[in-house]
Parts: structure tokens; C-alpha cells; sequence
């Protein structure tokens, strides 16, 4: 984020931070004084209740949705500073969608390759490349000549990672990537984010699939109504969560 | 067992011959006797021969206009299109202004504006600004500039200039429609996901939603076309020797009306059917490649 005209905030190891967030939609609150700190390299699990909010936030930290007030600050750039080059900040950010959101006119190379040029200004033999390394690296390599709409949900949802990859992104953001799939095709998906965690990417992950959350998170927020109403480490809430209600929510999603 | 294993899967010879019938396109059948009709006549009649070869010239004049218009639409129609799904309030406003404006406007009255109205006023102005400039700003190249401007006669816009311009300028506004219908029809998830790679609103449109659009917007424009070689016939109210003008010039040369239309609405019949054929051809194959 060189080039961004604004100067960064020093931030020690936080790469994200949300600072008293609000965010309505009408007259629906849909984030209510959220903060949240993210450290480098950290797996944060997000978790809670629908229409609880935790799009909102994901979306408010790639700013694709802006919020009313409260601070948001990426590898220390505050998003909301007027004089923030947000295409910058958000080519350091990657983000799965749940249903993909593949570009279907284009090959699964085209998708993984586009960004890369446009944005990145690479070169088409140096985009292809890295884009076979991951496409590899997702297990997918031979379909790279397919079109999205020849693909499986699982397999799409790993181009769709791999797309983000390319860019060399410092955060990555999974909005629930694995609930528009069937059972066997979880797994495919939940592999190549593990391996991601493993090799120390920041990640933030909104999910029901609590068993990722017990193998590869460092900490799990549960939101609901728009507030964080606990957070801690995967031990510390499966085993005595302090509130109630999270304690309920993780029983009838084990059950 | 044979009986009805017969029954349950007839022959397609068993399809009664009525029904076989009803299913001939008999309207194409009849548009093409007409059409042998009509070019039986212009080679024996001299009459029909006569009137196609004074009217042919107006055919390419008809095709030039069109193209050049709807070429010029297209481009104005894309721009337009961009300002109607805009959020800056100036361009929203502005295309939207244009969009109702000409909406509301017969083609007729609007070329009629644009060539006796428009023109001159632009004329007006063009001279009104040369005085200005011979009067504050008198050096060498603006001198000449200037000149030129004052010189120039409202009979040296020609005609077909204005008929141009004003075509351009009402279909511009259709099409502009055409665009927004075509990007508001690709899911919003698509633009979220080309921005959230870091690209900027204009090379997420250039290279994300315009691409797909153009496969929804193609089969309209190409119908729009056809419309906009069929509303250059009124262009004739402004004297510009296209088919339809020509037509009236011929009835008037030689008095033979019944001849002389039927050549006319022939033509145009000829021009119109063989873009639908090409439309209907190149919206097939969309719909495959999907
Ligand atoms: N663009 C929008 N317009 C209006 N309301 C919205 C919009 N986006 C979200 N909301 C509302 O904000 C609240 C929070 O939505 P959000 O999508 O963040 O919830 P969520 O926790 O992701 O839910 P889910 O598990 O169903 O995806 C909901 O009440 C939702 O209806
Ligand atoms: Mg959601």
C-alpha cells in the first residue's frame, strides 16, 4: 500500500482494526458498536445467528460497505479517510463470497489472471504462471481452460480463493464459502483453508463449520444482533463459554 | 402388447396432414411470391424496371444514413447508459434528462427541431462568437479562425448532416436504455467481486459487466437497428434523397404511384427482412455459447 496518499497509522501487530462500529440499513441496526482487533497471522472465526451481522462487518472491512461511524483501519490505512485510495486497500484484501461470484464470460485462468493485469499490472505469461501455481495449489489445475459454469460448487469456490490469492493479498475474508455447497465438497474447500492458516495468512472466517474452528482458529467471535457478545479462544468457548446465549447457539449447531 | 406399445408411440407419419400444414410458415411463403412477383415485373415491365433503378441510389443513401446514425447512437447510447446506473448526480441527472426528454418527442418533430430550429441557432452562436473573438482576441490563427466561422452559410450544413445528427440524437436515447436494462441484468455480486480485487469502478465495467451485458443487449440493438432504417424514411420531410424521398420524386417524375410504392415498400421489405434473418441468427448463437 505504497502508493496511498495517506500516511499509516503506526499499529504495532494489529492489521485490522475495527474501532466502534455502527452500521443500519433503514431501521435495521445491522452492526452496533463493533470493535474488534486482528492480529498478523491470526485465524478469527466469526459465528452467530443469521441476519446477525457478520456479512456487514466482512463487507465494512473491504469497505464495500460503508459504515456510519466508528473507525476501520487495514495494515493502517483508515478506510474512511477521504483521501484513501480504497482499490489499493482492497487489492491487500481478498474476499469469498458464498456463491462464488465467478466471473462466468471468462475461462477459470481468465478469472485468476484478470485482477492480476489489471490491478497488479502483470504481465499475461507472469499472471498465467502464478495462476497455475494456484490453481495447483487448490487442486485444480486441469480445469484451468473450463468455464465457471462447467464447474462444481467446490470447484468453484477454490478458483474463486485462488482469484484472491493472486493477488498476494495480507488478509483474506471468508464469508460463510462453504454453505451453497453439498457435503462432499466441504471439505475440498475447508483443506485449502486450513493449509492457508497453516502457512500464516490473517484470515477472518464466518462459518457455521465449528469443526474448522476447533482445528485452525485463534480465536472465535460469536455476533449476534449486530453486537460481539463473546469472544475467546476455541478452547475457552466450547468448553465454558461465559454467556448463555453462545453457549446455546454452539449446542444446537453441534446438534 | 403390440396394439398398445403402437399407440403409445406413433409413427411420425400418423400426424395428421392438417396439422403438417399448419405448421408451414405460410407468411414466409407469401412475403417471398410477393417478392418473385416484384422481381419478375422489374425485369419484364419497363415501367418497375425503370423505378428500381432510379430508387437503388436512394437504398444506399438509406443504408449509409442508417449505419452512420446508429453507429453514432450506439456510442452516445453506451455513454448514456453508463450515466443512468451512475451514483455521481451530475451524469445520473444529466443522462436522465436526455433519456425523458427524447422519450417524449415524436422522431418527426425532433428531426424537424434539428434541422430548422438547432442548426441555425448553432449557426447564431457560431457567428456570435466569431465577432467576439475578432473583438477581444485579433492575432493571426484566431483571425482566420474567425473568419471562417462568419463565413460560414447556414446552406453549408447539409441536410443529410442534420438528418444524421438527429437520428443519432433520439436513437443515442433508446439505446441508452438498451445499455442500462443490459448491465442492471448482471447480478450485483459480479461488480462486488471485480471491486473487492482492487479494480476500479470503470475497469470493473470494462472488463466484468460490459462483457456480459453485450450478450443481453445484442438481440435489442440489432431489433433497433432495423427500427432506425425504418424511421430514416422520415427523413424525407427534410428533402434528403434517401428511398423514401426518392420515391416521391419518382411518383412525381412519371405518375405511376401504384409501381412506384410497390417498389419502395419492397425494398425497404428486402433491407429489414435480411437484418432479422441476421439477428435471429447471431441471437441463436448466444444462446449457445451460454
Ligand atoms: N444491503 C442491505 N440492505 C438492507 N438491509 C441489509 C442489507 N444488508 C444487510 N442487511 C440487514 O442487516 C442485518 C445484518 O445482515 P448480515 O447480512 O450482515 O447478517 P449475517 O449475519 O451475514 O446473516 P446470514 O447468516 O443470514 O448471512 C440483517 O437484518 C439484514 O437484513
Ligand atoms: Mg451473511
Amino acid at each position: 500500500m505504497k502508493n496511498n496518499m495517506v500516511e499509516p497509522i503506526p499499529v504495532d501487530d494489529d492489521i485490522i482494526i475495527i474501532d466502534h462500529v455502527y452500521k443500519s440499513f433503514g431501521k435495521t441496526k445491522a452492526l452496533v458498536d463493533v470493535s474488534l482487533r486482528v492480529k498478523k497471522a491470526e485465524v478469527c472465526f466469526i459465528f452467530g445467528p443469521s441476519g446477525g451481522g457478520k456479512s456487514t462487518l466482512l463487507r465494512c472491512i473491504n469497505h464495500l460497505e460503508a459504515p456510519d461511524s466508528g473507525r476501520i483501519i487495514v495494515d493502517g490505512i483508515p478506510l474512511t479517510h477521504a483521501k484513501t485510495n480504497i482499490d489499493l486497500v482492497r487489492a491487500e484484501v481478498g474476499i469469498v463470497f458464498q456463491l462464488f461470484n465467478l466471473f462466468p464470460h471468462l475461462t477459470v485462468l481468465g478469472n485468476v489472471t484478470l485482477a492480476q493485469e489489471k490491478v497488479r499490472k502483470r504481465s499475461k505469461e507472469e499472471a498465467e504462471q502464478l495462476a497455475m501455481e494456484l490453481l495447483e495449489r487448490v487442486g485444480i489445475p486441469e480445469k484451468a481452460n473450463a468455464y465457471p459454469g462447467q464447474l462444481s460448487g467446490g470447484q468453484k469456490q477454490r478458483v474463486a480463493i485462488a482469484r484472491s490469492l493472486a493477488m498476494n493479498p495480507k488478509i483474506m475474508l471468508f464469508d460463510e464459502p462453504t454453505s451453497a455447497l453439498d457435503a462432499e465438497m466441504i471439505k475440498e474447500v475447508l483443506d485449502v483453508m486450513l493449509d492457508l492458516a497453516k502457512e500464516g495468512m490473517t484470515m477472518l472466517v464466518v462459518s457455521h463449520e465449528m469443526g474448522f474452528a476447533k482445528a485452525a482458529s485463534d480465536r472465535m467471535v460469536f455476533l449476534a444482533e449486530g453486537k460481539i457478545i463473546e469472544e475467546g479462544s476455541s478452547k475457552e468457548l466450547f468448553a465454558n463459554p461465559k454467556q448463555e446465549r453462545t453457549q446455546a447457539f454452539i449446542d444446537q449447531i453441534l446438534y | 402388447m403390440a396394439i398398445t406399445s403402437d399407440i403409445e408411440k406413433p409413427s411420425p407419419k400418423l400426424i395428421p396432414w392438417t396439422e403438417k400444414l399448419a405448421q408451414v410458415p405460410w407468411w414466409a411463403l407469401i412475403i417471398l411470391l410477393l417478392g418473385v412477383l416484384i422481381v419478375y415485373f422489374i425485369f419484364t415491365s419497363p415501367t418497375y424496371e425503370d423505378a428500381f433503378f432510379f430508387l437503388i441510389a436512394g437504398v444506399r443513401l438509406t443504408i449509409q444514413v442508417s449505419l452512420i446514425s446508429f453507429g453514432t447512437a450506439l456510442v452516445v447510447g453506451l455513454i448514456v447508459g453508463l450515466g443512468r446506473v451512475s451514483k455521481n448526480v451530475v451524469f445520473y441527472n444529466l443522462s436522465s434528462l436526455y433519456v425523458e426528454v427524447v422519450r417524449g418527442i415524436p422522431i418527426l418533430v425532433m428531426l424537424i427541431y434539428f434541422a430548422f430550429v438547432l442548426t441555425p441557432l448553432a449557426l447564431q452562436l457560431l457567428h456570435w462568437l466569431s465577432t467576439a473573438m475578432l473583438q477581444n482576441l485579433a492575432i493571426g490563427p484566431v483571425v482566420g479562425l474567425a473568419e471562417s466561422m462568419a463565413n460560414l452559410n447556414i446552406r453549408d450544413v447539409p441536410m443529410v448532416v442534420r438528418a444524421i445528427v438527429g437520428l443519432a440524437f433520439c436513437y443515442g436515447a433508446f439505446e441508452a436504455e438498451v445499455f442500462r436494462a443490459g448491465i442492471e441484468a448482471i447480478e450485483r455480486g459480479q461488480m462486488e467481486a471485480a471491486r473487492s480485487l482492487g479494480m476500479s469502478y470503470f475497469q470493473a465495467m470494462r472488463y466484468v459487466i460490459l462483457p456480459q451485458a453485450i450478450r443481453t443487449v445484442l438481440p435489442p440493438l440489432g431489433n433497433d437497428f432495423i427500427a432506425i432504417l425504418k424511421d430514416s424514411s422520415l427523413i424525407s420531410v427534410l428533402a434528403v434523397r434517401e428511398l423514401t424521398h426518392l420515391g416521391k420524386l419518382n411518383r412525381a417524375r412519371t405518375f405511376r404511384t401504384f409501381e412506384t410504392w410497390n417498389t419502395v415498400a419492397f425494398l425497404y421489405l428486402i433491407l429489414t427482412l435480411s437484418l432479422s434473418i441476421l439477428v435471429k441468427f447471431i441471437e441463436r448463437r448466444m444462446t449457445y455459447e451460454k
